[in-house]
């Protein structure tokens, strides 16, 4: 019994020093610390090769771009203080910022935006947003690794000014440029090696990464540097890795989050009994929608049971009730609330539900179906307790105007991406779609019959037409038409079901100043400020 | 002895081999793959994502390519965390993992072993009843309702406790967490300790102690408590190993940056070489833990003998 009497004794006391060891006193004192969530671990921290909204969330607030956003959703000059644009809409000019400085001291030039989009191009970095910017003069060819890296068509003209020349006018490329994908970059700095992750170690933007724990949290401090360092408010940043809604509501409650991302569906209406205007639900740039399998019957070459199918479902107590935290009934795909853009509206949007239904079931009969004939279907969503309640929903209104029996099948979202792409079982499947950029074109480029992310295989040659005169026009209001004009047509051929627009619901504690909802809900340190001393 | 121990060590090497090659032919087998995603990438920028990881090889060549960096001690870049090596992701994770697990291992064998004891001294009272109804919340009620309860109570409403782990540093923010690990394990050894208890209090030789006048403490302490441990040991050794690789649940609610949330980062984002290094690392403590738990038989129990 000795020899193991001793071993726990010594086991407790190294335990006992090893946890004294871990307190200490707080270095924080009398900074302005901003915790904020995010709810998935960003893949990388490399802005050229990161991939997810998260990342970018965090890469945003390091870094900065020719151009940005204000508070409120607006482009603003970011390092370029203007720019200029040609005649052809093909040659843009940027002039920096003479007073822009790196972490480091040293000043941003143009070369280092140049070297950030030929890294974003460059075959070698492998990277996901290389395909946003293809429309660069020779990019893909540089990308498909015909043409060395040199040919792509940007160019540090002088220190200050970055000529980009495009093969084609890409009206919405302002906000493509403030995408963290096309930040500078400073190649001559060795990455080190034996330093853990690979993330860049100087910063043009209002935050330095101070400390990157996968799987925690990463810890920004405030860049003396940064050319507008004067209207940044918080010293200290903290991203937390909050993946459960739950969790996330709970630390928000015990004052441990300023903010949240979301709201847990189950909690909503207590939250908002309880927080009053502490909850915020504003519009959002994402839209929730049921996609067919159009290669495959019955929903190939089948119109008429497209519709019939579309005008069965209900969006308004769907969104209202089914969903009930301010989304929106989406009767088109743009969602409303996109930058210079009035999206047509499904035909049937304004009846009653009586006289839609009347209508599905005609058309439902057209389609050769009826009692006699039932259809049976499967539906397709990611495993989830929100899609499995809209999936509900659906079957029991399919049930119940058109007596369609729809299967619900629930599968992992990778498997479910897997199954959409093999377009041999799925007949019915959920998806949405976040834009990248407020402009309509990031939802209509989806429909495009050449686009990867047609997941429904819709191809129609005048819808594409459509999309090549609007992408080619450089007046913004007939630009406008042409777009409006193609949705309406993809709209009429219903290769998907827009069920309703995203809103963003966040819990704000009174203490954050400067919170401004956006649609597309980026919200920048820089812009934030606390009203508590500590 | 020493000789035992070599040629289990030696043992282990075709069954890790055996691991290594299942979960490889598992991981590649699972539909999706980890570039995909709704917005997906053009077909070159797919090729040269796969390229970079070698993905387009065949598997064959896939597989002797990673054989042949494991034993050189390399798992191999992260197919999701694109700035990090999958020997930098354990190493991270793998000291939090280690802490906690062993800190609630060691509270959940003080207390189960402490109740499972009490209740074998006072058998079929009511004592005996009582501790043995409040180990056994812990199997009844699950994790995942247990630690939120906890976090809802002691932390947000007491604010004794911070809810998230990376809000603050120091010993405070281990406690609900540990507390929630331990909790289901001391039900575990609460009833393992009991019955072996009972059965050893019932043997010969304890009577005899007891016939000597031995009080019921020191029977415990210098007699009873070594043979009652011996299945106690035997469980703890794959639960040892299970602990330390992390909880998945709590790590979750509490935002802990452990092994178990890598394994489902790994999982779900179809991150082969995560996955994989992951499962080395778990067959490796199992196999560790199996034969210090062995090796403890010997400690506790000097009948057992080493062939």
């Amino acid at each position: 019994m000795r020899p193991l009497q001793s071993a726990l004794c010594s086991a407790l006391v190294c335990i006992a020093l090893l946890l004294a060891a871990c307190g200490g006193e707080d270095p924080e004192a009398g900074l302005s610390v901003l915790h904020r969530p995010l709810s998935t671990d960003p893949e990388s921290l490399d802005p050229q090769r990161a991939r997810t909204t998260q990342a970018a969330d965090v890469l945003r607030d390091v870094g900065e771009g020719l151009v940005r956003y204000d508070a409120k959703g607006a482009l603003v000059p970011g390092t370029a203080e203007s720019w200029e644009v040609s005649e052809d809409g093909l040659v843009y000019t940027f002039t920096i910022r003479p007073q822009a400085r790196w972490s480091d001291g040293q000043p941003v030039t143009a070369s280092h935006f140049a070297d950030g989009l030929r890294r974003l191009v460059d075959p070698a970095t492998a990277a996901f947003y290389a395909q946003a910017v293809l429309d660069i003069e020779n990019a893909r060819a540089v990308s498909g690794g015909e043409l060395p890296v040199a040919e792509l068509g940007v160019e540090a003209v002088d220190a200050g000014t970055l000529v980009i020349r495009l093969e084609r006018p890409v009206p919405y490329l302002l906000s493509l440029l403030t995408h963290p994908s096309v930040f500078p970059a400073r190649l001559d700095i060795p990455k080190d090696e034996d330093q853990a992750g690979d993330a860049w170690t100087v910063f043009n933007g209002a935050y330095t990464i101070d400390r990157w724990q996968p799987g925690s949290m990463v810890r920004l401090l405030r860049n003396p540097e940064y050319w507008d360092d004067a209207d940044t408010a918080i010293d200290v940043v903290y991203h937390h890795l909050v993946t459960e809604e739950q969790s996330e509501l709970n630390r928000y409650r015990s004052g441990e989050l300023h903010f949240t991302n979301n709201v847990p569906p189950e909690s909503f209406d207590a939250a908002r009994k309880e927080y009053g205007d502490q909850l915020r639900v504003s519009e959002y740039l994402g839209v929730y929608y049921y996609g067919f399998n159009l290669t495959r019957p019955p929903f190939a070459d089948n119109l008429a049971l497209r519709q019939a199918l579309s005008m069965a479902i209900d969006r308004d107590v769907l969104a209202e009730t089914i969903m009930g935290r301010g989304e929106i009934p989406a009767y088109s795909w743009v969602p409303s609330g996109t930058n210079n853009y009035e999206p047509p509206r499904l035909s049937y949007a304004e009846l009653s539900s009586e006289e839609r239904n009347a209508i599905a079931k005609r058309l439902f009969a057209e389609a050769g179906y009826g009692p006699d004939n039932t259809l049976a279907i499967e539906l397709r969503y990611n495993t989830s307790a929100t899609q499995r309640r809209v999936a509900l929903a659906v079957q029991a209104m399919w049930r119940d105007v058109l007596g369609v029996e729809a299967t619900l099948i629930a599968e992992e979202f990778q498997v479910l991406l897997d199954s959409i792409r093999d377009r041999r079982d799925t007949q019915v499947f959920r998806s949405s779609w976040i834009g990248d950029y407020n402009d309509a074109n990031t939802f209509l480029e989806l429909m495009l019959t050449d686009n990867p992310a047609n997941l429904p295989g819709y191809s129609n040659a005048e819808f594409d037409a459509l999309m090549a005169r609007a992408a080619e026009q450089q007046d913004l209001d007939r630009r406008r038409l042409y777009l409006e004009e193609a949705e309406r047509i993809m709209l009429a051929d219903h290769p998907t079901l827009p069920l309703y627009f995203y809103v963003s619901e966040r819990l704000v504690s009174p203490e954050v100043r400067g919170w401004e909802d956006n649609v597309l809900d980026y919200h920048y340190s820089q812009h934030l400020g606390l009203s508590a001393a500590e | 002895m020493a000789l035992y121990t070599l040629r289990r060590l030696l043992g282990a090497v075709p069954t890790l081999f055996l691991v290594v090659l299942l979960a490889f032919l598992l991981v590649h087998a699972a539909p999706g793959g980890p570039f995909d995603a709704e917005k997906m990438p053009s077909e070159e920028i797919r090729r040269n994502l796969e390229a970079f990881y070698h993905l387009d090889e065949p598997l064959v060549c896939q597989f002797f390519r990673y054989l042949g960096n494991l034993l050189q001690g390399d798992f191999g870049p992260s197919y999701r965390y694109r700035d990090y090596t999958v020997n930098e992701l354990l190493a991270g994770a793998l000291p939090v993992s280690l802490l906690l697990g062993s800190l609630s291992m060691l509270l959940a064998a003080i207390a189960g072993i402490g109740a499972g004891t009490l209740a074998a001294l006072k058998q079929n009272t009511l004592t005996d009843r009582v501790v043995m109804g409040l180990s056994m919340t812990g199997i009844s009620i699950p994790i995942f309702v247990i630690a939120p309860l906890l976090v809802l109570f002691l932390a947000v409403k007491l604010n004794w406790f911070p809810a998230g782990w990376s809000g603050s540093s120091g010993v405070s923010r281990m406690v609900l967490p540990v507390v929630s690990l331990a909790l289901p394990q001391i039900a575990y050894i609460a009833r393992l300790t009991r019955a072996s208890m009972i059965d050893v209090l019932a043997s010969g030789f304890i009577q005899t102690a007891r016939a000597q006048g031995l009080g019921s403490w020191s029977i415990v302490r210098y007699h009873a408590l070594k043979p009652a441990m011996l299945p106690v040991l035997s469980y703890l050794g794959p639960a040892v190993a299970g602990i330390l690789t992390g909880s998945v649940v709590v790590e979750a609610i509490f935002g802990i940056p452990g092994l178990g949330k890598l394994f489902v980062i790994g999982a779900s984002n179809r991150d082969y070489t995560l996955v994989l290094g992951l499962v080395i690392l778990y067959a490796t403590m199992i196999v560790l833990f199996n034969l210090i738990v062995d090796l403890l038989y010997g400690v506790v129990d000097p009948r057992v003998r080493y062939r």
